[in-house]
């Protein structure tokens, strides 16, 4: 599985606008880039605007509930640790040692806390359903979803519903550009996404190539590690090795 | 091969923890509980059909009792206490969990139930150290020694009743051969420490209480879990006019005896070999009963006894293990009949059994030259252990029995898995075996702390601490462990129950080549002490 995990277009509409915060985290928020943000998703065109993405559901049709439970079921699926999606949840938690590891480091958060990520506003780009989204919300971040599937999108809040934490998460139908247009400001920008059952291995980035990308968008790579998979125990490691998949942590340069 | 080294040292009053917890009436509540939630919930409103068979309500047989209007209430959350995990059974071993669980900054923020009805838990003192020794003892090995310290317990096992030793002596009846272990042979200073049970649970309690973990203790039974139902079933019921609150659909709910309700994300099964935990969650058993029963005292000497003696006799091995103070703990496995016979006798009667059993009854005492001086091992001279150069000794001689005899059927369980969805099962609800290597209480101090430790690690990348797939990697850490070491105790129960000719040859030999051969000692004692996890020659 030589997929990589970063879509570079998507990057290079983010970089330019959407701040990546390189200084030290003000406990006091007194942070400029961080302006209060006046969002509310009926900006997004593509994003249901009936549902809502926490609390019950006042549904009156049954029409309603059908699809609902179509979602649903949908969603068990997508989520389900041993089904389809497996190969995604295995690596799930590797990623999040990965970023959490960075993000600490960066921040100068206290990696021992339970919440590090208290005060941080983070964006998954990419999002699908929910599955890195959710693990940053109960690090404590604030966390914007994005993802330019609707499905995934009502995935992701059917989903996210079940856990009082994880329905605080934010969930848009749109794409990065949109946000770009929308002048979001995030601490973090997560963009890992993995192209869908492609194998375009020209579309695939090698580390030099994504460092020479971000270099032009004045991101600055800081951290890479190489994903290793063990075919005896079926886990994902953290490695050196970055020739076959690879992570990638940058910060933007200080114009 | 391993089948020798278990003639390391016995008795772990293991199945007898769960005796502290099964006979207490459900009628305790109000002074013991920190803060006690009355259901509020007692209006009957309709249960929601969508629960048919996604979600599984269960009422166990064996667990308390729960009363009538339970069965038809539907919760009205907003006045149902939320933890984050909820362990039924506080004993050792569930008390090791909530320890270690408030050790470590990761965990020591969560919000968790104690579910146990034993009144000790709520009193102080824990533990009287003018009590006689109470006959319930585990021999706590050197890893579980150093959780114990890792978590701030084993402080407080100090300041009390206990006993280190680092001699060890196994033989048998047929005078064929004997083994002696010496902690200096791995390079330790002990081969394990021997400590009442209500010492081990009493510094887990102190422990904690040093603490300010949030916990809440229920002195209750359970009487029935529901578990989330699945998400396809939302929206399934389009005739019912109150949509089911999201914030429970992915929680565990639990019904105690005495009317509480409480959610919760984590159920861990703490609740010892007649798990009710393990019965409601639906996990299979595999086992069989010995046809053998326990009999446990304690026992007075003229002189202090340093070293743990195992002696195996036609019926089953007998057992006499340091506490501390002149005072030996025994554990005596024999058939039912003649445990009967034996805690009904009088005492002085007794203790001339023991003594019996001890020294010259039932057969010769070994001498060191079975195959003449050991000529047959003598080739790996070089590096031999200390030991090896001992001679057999006669155990200390009993003089007074010194605690009632107390009688326990012995057997063999184990869960055929350890987790599922918001459950797992941890000590003796996850696996029982036989005293006869003083396995147990360990097995199930490892499971606790690997526990925490795997909870910890779902805690840093954010997961759900329900996920199966987090819960997996600590079945996976113990499972393994406690099967292989399951395996070796029953097939050494086994090997010694036969009292047959060339068998018994074969097996003093193997008792005669663990005694000479060392690396194959080393590994032996390195296991049975909690060292490595696996009997693999590295």
């Amino acid at each position: 599985m030589a997929s990589k995990l970063v879509r570079h277009s998507h990057l290079r509409a983010l970089s330019s606008s959407i701040s990546i915060n390189n200084h030290i985290h003000s406990p006091h928020f007194s942070n400029p880039n961080r302006a209060p943000l006046s969002f509310s998703y009926r900006l997004f065109s593509n994003a249901s605007s009936s549902s809502s993405s926490t609390g019950g559901f006042q549904r009156s049709s049954s029409l309603k509930d059908l699809e609902l439970a179509k979602f649903a079921s949908i969603a068990e699926t997508w989520w389900d640790s041993e089904g389809p999606f497996k190969p995604l949840h295995v690596m799930n938690p590797t990623r999040l040692a990965f970023i959490r590891s960075t993000l600490c480091r960066h921040f100068r958060k206290d990696p021992n806390s339970a919440r590090p990520f208290e005060g941080l506003k983070i964006v998954d780009v990419g999002c699908g359903g929910g599955i890195l989204s959710e693990p940053l919300a109960r690090m404590g971040a604030t966390v914007t979803g994005v993802d330019a599937v609707e499905k995934n999108i009502k995935i992701a809040r059917i989903h996210a519903d079940l856990d009082p934490v994880a329905s605080t998460i934010e969930y848009c139908c749109t794409t990065a550009e949109k946000l770009v247009e929308e002048d979001r400001k995030f601490d973090a920008v997560i963009a890992l996404e993995l192209p869908k059952g492609t194998h375009e291995w020209s579309s695939f980035l090698t580390p030099e190539e994504l460092v020479l990308i971000l270099q032009r968008a004045n991101i600055t790579v800081r951290e890479m590690a190489g994903f290793v998979y063990n075919p005896l125990t079926g886990r994902w490691s953290l490695s050196d090795d970055i020739s076959v998949n690879f992570i990638a942590f940058g910060t933007k340069n200080c114009q | 091969m391993f089948s020798t080294f278990l003639s390391l040292l016995s008795p772990d009053s293991l199945s007898l923890s769960h005796t502290t917890t099964s006979h207490f009436s459900p009628t305790m509540n109000g002074v013991i509980a920190r803060k006690l939630y009355v259901n509020v919930s007692r209006l009957k409103v309709r249960h929601k059909p969508f629960c048919t068979d996604a979600a599984t309500r269960v009422s166990g047989s064996n667990c308390g009792q729960p009363s009538p209007e339970h069965k038809e209430t539907h919760d009205l959350s907003n006045n149902i206490q939320h933890y984050d995990i909820a362990i039924v059974g506080g004993g050792m071993v569930g008390m090791a969990l909530a320890c270690s669980l408030a050790s470590m900054p990761l965990t020591k923020h969560l919000n968790v139930a104690i579910i146990d009805s034993n009144p000790a838990l709520g009193s102080r003192p824990y533990f009287n150290k003018e009590d006689p020794p109470d006959p319930r003892v585990s021999t706590v090995t050197p890893a579980t020694i150093s959780f114990f310290k890792d978590v701030g317990a084993w402080q407080y096992v100090e300041q009390h009743r206990h006993a280190y030793f680092d001699k060890m002596q196994v033989w048998d009846y047929t005078g064929l051969g004997y083994t002696r272990y010496n902690a200096q042979d791995i390079n330790k200073e002990v081969l394990g420490c021997v400590v009442e049970n209500k010492v081990l649970h009493g510094s887990l309690l102190s422990c904690i209480e040093n603490t300010d973990f949030q916990k809440t203790i229920y002195p209750s039974k359970l009487s029935s879990m529901t578990l989330p139902p699945s998400p396809s079933s939302l929206g399934m019921d389009s005739t019912s006019s109150r949509p089911p609150l999201s914030s429970q659909r992915h929680l565990a709910k639990l019904e105690l005896s005495d009317g509480n309700s409480l959610y919760t994300k984590l159920v861990v099964g703490a609740d010892g070999g007649k798990s009710c935990v393990r019965e409601l969650a639906g996990f299979k058993t595999t086992g069989w009963n010995y046809s053998q029963n326990a009999i446990i005292c304690t026992v007075e000497h003229t002189v202090e006894n340093g070293c743990a003696w195992q002696r195996f006799l036609p019926a089953g091995p007998i057992a006499l293990l340091p506490m501390g103070d002149n005072f030996s703990n025994i554990v005596w496995t024999m058939n039912p009949k003649e445990s009967t016979n034996r805690k009904l006798m009088n005492e002085d009667e007794f203790v001339k059994d023991v003594n019996n059993a001890l020294d010259y009854g039932y057969g010769p005492h070994p001498t060191s030259s079975l195959f003449g001086s050991g000529e047959m091992f003598s080739w790996p001279r070089a590096g031999v252990t200390l030991s090896a150069n001992d001679c057999f000794e006669v155990p200390p001689k009993v003089v007074k029995l010194a605690s009632e005899r107390m009688v326990f059927p012995l057997s063999l369980r184990h869960a055929s898995d350890y987790v599922s969805k918001h459950v797992v099962l941890i000590g003796d609800a996850a696996h029982t075996v036989h005293p006869l290597a003083g396995q147990g209480v360990n097995m199930g101090f490892g499971d606790a702390f690997a526990l925490s430790r795997v909870i910890a690690e779902g805690i840093a990348v954010g997961s759900d601490i329900g996920e199966v797939t987090v819960l997996k990697k600590y079945e996976a850490e113990r499972k393994p462990a406690n099967i292989m070491m399951m395996g070796i105790l029953d097939g050494f129960q086994k090997a010694y129950s036969v009292d047959f000719g060339p068998l018994n040859i074969l097996r003093a030999a193997a008792l005669h080549g663990a005694h000479f051969i060392s690396p194959l000692k080393r590994s032996i004692i390195s296991y049975a002490s909690g060292e490595q996890k696996l009997p693999l020659f590295t």
